[in-house]
């Protein structure tokens, strides 16, 4: 119960800094959108619904590497000594976790909204799969990049050591879902999909059972 | 002799399997014909890179609760032996793929998830690399390595099955399953692994025995 309260503490801590500031979510959508507008710039001759999938994808990877890295890379070291005398280590990785996925959550949306506003003939038919593809994504990114980013910071050595770290790690998820999201493209029916949504929630489940496991090692410095 | 029986049971395994392999008769399979003997010097290396990263994943947890250098030692040494036989296995497949499938690289799903799956290791040495103080150093590359382990394992065994591959064991091309039921073939496959893996813990043991010397001298 203590974790709990804890845990809904520290959540309301980041959305109420986040609110404050707006920083991180502004930015962020200021990167998709200005991304999502250059890329149909560069790209527009490119026909295929296939590589907009892809691109989409890869859009929103280089966009939650830049959101969620934030969680722990921005946080000084006062900050984090605050939260480590505060609140236990499982809590606070939780938190950041669901604050993240929440981040990513509202990011993606905007995004795919902006993206088939954008791209007119991209739309796929089934898009409340496609939606559900985002979904998974927004929690999967979330639960690894937390994780990495947490790991980043304590080796001191920011951007390129997150990006190293967490590329080889997010190919499998982003496999997953490039995947999942092309079945609805072509519009296949649901059935053929349960396959990649178990697999990521299984991933998934995996990843925040051994950051959990991991974490408070990782914190206690 | 006691500490040497398994060294040399190692290499006397791998010398058989080099000149069995060779000279033993394979059975007559579509598409592999004589190539199928790669399977003797291919997937060894993969099994003796598992057990390899294994040993480290065992040690980093080590190492997580006895804080000791030797055992973050042992971790970091066990990649570093476990990367060479990955390489091995990648440029034994790319060679085998030249004559199968005409060319070294055809970005097949399981040519991809084993290069990934070593660049998750490369990941590591460079983690290791940027940290300078050694006790946090040890810390956390450790847990990065324990961290990446799953997603190795889902790299290298669940999602090769989910794609299309044209790699023995998927799509119609004869697998590790219908080699299996031949008996010549068992007579050097398992000594064959057994082999390898040997040889890599005794590389292992050798790299690791020289960077104890070398931390050695550094402290002095």
């Amino acid at each position: 119960m203590q974790l709990a309260k804890e845990v809904k503490y520290l959540i309301h801590k980041e959305v109420l800094l986040e609110w404050r500031s707006k920083y991180t979510i502004n930015g962020v959508l200021l990167y998709v959108v200005s991304t999502i507008f250059t890329c149909y710039l560069s790209f527009i001759s490119l026909g295929d619904k296939l590589a907009w999938n892809a691109l989409f994808w890869i859009i929103i990877l280089f966009a939650s590497i830049n959101g969620v890295s934030k969680s722990f890379l921005q946080e000084t070291k006062g900050q984090q000594l605050y939260s480590y005398v505060l609140a236990s280590p499982a809590a606070v990785l939780i938190s950041k976790t669901v604050y993240n996925i929440l981040l990513m959550l509202v990011l993606t949306t905007i995004a795919l909204g902006f993206y088939t506003m954008v791209f007119d003939s991209f739309t796929p038919p089934d898009l409340l799969l496609y939606y559900v593809a985002a979904i998974m994504g927004s929690i999967s990114f979330s639960t690894v990049f937390t994780m990495v980013s947490a790991i980043a910071s304590k080796a001191g050595n920011g951007g390129m050591l997150m990006a190293i770290l967490s590329f080889p790690i997010i190919i499998p998820v982003l496999i997953l879902l490039i995947k999942l999201a092309k079945n609805a493209v072509d519009g296949l029916p649901w059935e053929n999909s349960y396959d990649e949504i178990g697999m990521l929630l299984l991933v998934n489940v995996l990843t925040v059972a051994t950051s959990l496991l991991l974490f408070p090692y990782l914190w206690r410095d | 002799m006691n500490k040497t029986w398994w060294k040399i049971l190692g290499s006397v395994l791998v010398i058989y399997t080099a000149i069995a392999g060779l000279l033993l008769g394979v059975p007559r399979l579509p598409i592999l014909n004589e190539s199928i003997r790669n399977l003797y010097f291919h997937v060894p290396m993969w099994f003796a890179m598992i057990v390899l990263f294994s040993i480290s994943v065992f040690y980093s947890i080590k190492s997580l609760s006895s804080k000791s250098e030797i055992d973050d030692l042992k971790a970091v040494e066990s990649v570093n032996a476990g990367i060479i036989f990955g390489l091995l296995g990648l440029v034994t497949g790319a060679i085998w793929a030249k004559y199968t499938w005409g060319q070294f690289w055809s970005f097949d799903p399981k040519q991809n998830f084993a290069a990934i799956s070593v660049l998750l290791y490369f990941a590591y040495l460079i983690l290791r690399n940027a940290i300078d103080e050694e006790q946090k150093r040890a810390k956390i590359s450790a847990i990065y390595n324990i961290f990446a382990f799953p997603m190795m394992v889902v790299l290298l065994f669940v999602l090769p099955r989910l794609k299309d591959s044209l790699h023995p064991g998927n799509g119609g091309n004869p697998g590790f399953n219908s080699y299996d039921l031949d008996s010549r073939m068992r007579m050097v496959f398992y000594p064959a692994c057994l082999g390898w893996i040997l040889i890599g813990y005794w590389v292992y043991t050798i790299r690791f025995r020289l960077r104890l010397i070398e931390n050695k001298q550094q402290h002095n």
